[in-house]
């Protein structure tokens, strides 16, 4: 099992037409990813160069696929209102990669979301992956190994370094997510946290933070009074001075709030076994399964 | 992205918010022309530099005759004016704002950004104005009245005098005028795509008028391609000179005060890396994300920004390829490497799709690289390379 997708997701792609949903829509069906349709306003009838057929409206898509999760490539002037049109069309995940959209319009995106039925995953986030089941994002496939261990963290390639360690030690994962790097995102650190605590066939995660904001801290909370499942946690921009963007744009330390030191001690007394190290994300994992007789359950 | 005061006055003044008069001048003459057009006996020459703390700092003096604001000005242009946000080497000062002077009898701070957890706009006042908020937020937080902006409904009149009571704008003319000026700062902010709009101090004049005296207004980076205007209004100046260069190649960059020069991708990576660094007790030289899709092109142009810095004595490239493929990232290393003559040890570790060509590219070529299996490994080296 797993979150957010798996073997049954219908996948529509909106941009597919673009370079980059053209691209990532290849790399999902080479995955085994059940692309049904994709999006792309004026090209509706035809179908694309994977064979995939194309609709005008989201609506359409819908209707016609039984589409249950959409991933959104669509250029960031465009993509809120893709977004907005994926929400109106009750889908129920949302996974959209598009880097740069402007706060205003996610502002907007955020305040539909309350009321409707769906989840946005990201934007400026790498996807959503179950691995040997279905790839919604940019990531690279092949580093991922089908199993039992949760991933979750704001960056993309931080994700595959976390990815990369546990599969390294041959512990295969559930489903890996990457909730993006933005000041607004759909889905939280607490969503994810959550998902992966109710989740059967998780049997743990990593939680990557970054500085800026105060979401691992909510996630650190839950995990203190609800978590049981072992939990490894890093903190990335210790080093980072404050006031300065450190390439997310939600990555900033300011007014001495968000800073990595405030997180990991958050982390640590949630009793989350917190590296310094990020190269020791999946070793400590490892050890702690072993501690608690999991080793072998998780061994992919 | 930010602007300087008489920018973002300009801005403000646009949606009908009232702020003193002023003229910015780029020359000691200019200045002086300023003050005459003003009029009147009293004038402020404030020093125009993107950092805060200008007053503290001499950058902000206040001249009874128009000699004294011609000896003001000569002191304050071209000075390097160093106040807690410049860093200690200061930053020169190249424009004047001469405003007329004004009659103070309350100072007042009023500021609007997005409240991340709530995922709304809050507005933020205080009677504290003047101050350090920062500090009044830590030490006095209940001195500090919150109003947040349903984004499906906008900010209302109600909230306007919400924040106008609480900062004690009782009387009818105050009361008006505090409304207006709140519903003009919001008005520029969503129209400008603001990320953080700061009026401190707002003041009351002996008069009771409401005034916005200072104005710091930043801006979502994300959202200048729709404005045109306030991307004219950038000065480069500003910044640092190899963070200009390096966003011409779409690389993120930022300077930091190590040696160990750093290659990364993807941001969270960039800082993981920097991490890593200092846990092995060594110290970077900058931030660096070459993002999701750099091309050989790409990684040269970051291998010239960071050996333009003397301070670096090593350099470190740390790739988890995704979309991007080791080989191509190989490539780009290899070709830096003869076109720039390295002269300062070179750690890389490759990871993720087609590492094993990369790798056998870097060994093949017969440049003097030294190749790390891990992130701790590779941070390690180019620790041990800086110590040697």
């Amino acid at each position: 099992m797993s979150i957010l997708v798996n073997k049954d997701t219908r996948l529509l792609v909106q941009g597919i037409t673009g370079k980059h949903g053209g691209f990532h829509t290849g790399t999902a069906i080479a995955y085994g990813t059940n692309v049904v349709g994709g999006v792309t306003p004026g090209k509706g009838g035809q179908t694309s160069s994977h064979g995939v057929p194309i609709f005008d409206t989201v609506r359409e898509a819908v209707a016609a696929t039984g589409a249950n999760a959409t991933s959104i490539y669509v250029p960031p002037p465009f993509a809120a209102d893709a977004i907005l049109e994926a929400i109106e069309a009750e889908i129920p995940v949302i996974i959209t990669i598009t880097e740069g959209i402007p706060v205003k319009d996610m502002l907007a995106v955020r305040r539909a979301l309350q009321d409707s039925n769906s989840r946005l995953v990201g934007p400026n986030c790498p996807g959503v992956i179950t691995p040997g089941e279905c790839k919604i994002g940019i990531m690279p496939g092949h580093i991922h190994k089908p199993g039992k261990i949760g991933v979750l963290s704001r960056s993309g390639t931080l994700t595959y370094e976390a990815v990369g360690q546990l599969s390294a030690l041959d512990i295969g994962q559930s489903t890996c997510v990457g909730i993006g790097g933005d000041p607004i995102i759909g889905t939280s650190f607490l969503d994810v946290i959550k998902l992966f605590a109710e989740d059967d066939d998780t049997l743990g995660f990593i939680m990557i933070g970054e500085i800026g904001g105060s979401a691992e801290e909510e996630g650190a909370a839950y995990i203190a009074e609800h978590v049981t499942k072992p939990v490894v946690g890093f903190i990335a921009g210790q080093t980072a001075p404050p006031g300065r963007r450190m390439g997310h744009a939600g990555a900033i330390v300011s007014g001495g709030q968000g800073t990595a030191s405030s997180k990991m001690e958050a982390m640590s007394a949630a009793g989350i076994a917190v590296v310094n190290s990020p190269s020791d994300m999946g070793i400590t994992m490892k050890n702690l399964l072993a501690e608690r007789g999991l080793l072998e359950a998780a061994l992919a | 992205m930010k602007v300087h005061e008489y920018q973002g006055k300009e801005i403000l003044r646009k949606f009908g918010v009232t702020t003193p008069d002023g003229r910015v001048a780029f020359s000691v003459d200019e200045a002086v022309a300023a003050a005459e057009e003003l009029g009147g006996s009293i004038w402020v020459v404030k020093a125009q530099i993107h950092a805060g703390g200008r007053g503290k700092g001499g950058g902000v003096k206040l001249a009874r005759s128009i000699d004294e604001v011609r000896e003001h000005a000569e002191a304050i242009l071209g000075m390097q004016l160093i106040t807690h946000q410049t860093g200690a080497e200061g930053q020169k000062v190249r424009r004047l704002y001469i405003e007329e002077g004004c009659d103070i009898a309350r100072e007042l701070y009023v500021g609007m950004l997005l409240d991340r957890a709530v995922g709304q706009l809050v507005v933020m006042a205080s009677t504290e104005g003047g101050m350090d908020i920062e500090k009044v937020a830590e030490e006095t937080p209940e001195l500090i009245h919150k109003v947040w902006i349903d984004p499906a409904i906008g900010f209302q009149d109600f909230q306007a005098r919400q924040i106008a009571f609480a900062l004690g704008l009782k009387e009818k003319k105050q009361l008006r005028s505090a409304v207006k000026f709140l519903r003009g700062l919001y008005n520029a902010y969503i129209n400008y795509d603001c990320s953080l709009a700061e009026i401190n101090p707002l003041v009351v004049t002996g008069g009771g008028d409401v005034l916005c005296l200072d104005a710091k207004l930043n801006f979502d980076d994300n959202a200048m391609y729709r404005h045109k205007d306030v991307q004219a209004m950038r000065d480069l100046d500003e910044e640092d000179p190899s963070e200009v260069e390096a966003g011409k190649y779409g690389l993120s960059f930022i300077k930091l005060d190590g040696n160990i020069g750093c290659l990364v991708n993807g941001a969270g990576l960039a800082m993981a890396t920097m991490d890593t660094i200092k846990l092995f007790g060594g110290e970077p030289a900058n931030f660096l994300d070459v993002g999701g899709g750099a091309t050989a092109e790409k990684v040269a142009a970051a291998f010239g920004i960071i050996t333009s810095d003397p301070a670096v004595k090593a350099i470190f490239v740390n790739i988890f390829g995704g979309i991007m493929k080791c080989d191509v990232i190989a490539e780009g290393v290899i070709t830096a490497v003869k076109t720039t003559g390295l002269q300062v040890p070179l750690v890389v570790r490759l990871e993720g799709t087609n590492v094993d060509r990369g790798k056998a590219m870097l060994a093949e070529s017969g440049l003097n690289i030294i190749a790390a299996n891990t992130m701790a490994d590779g941070a390690k080296a180019a620790v041990a390379a800086v110590g040697a």
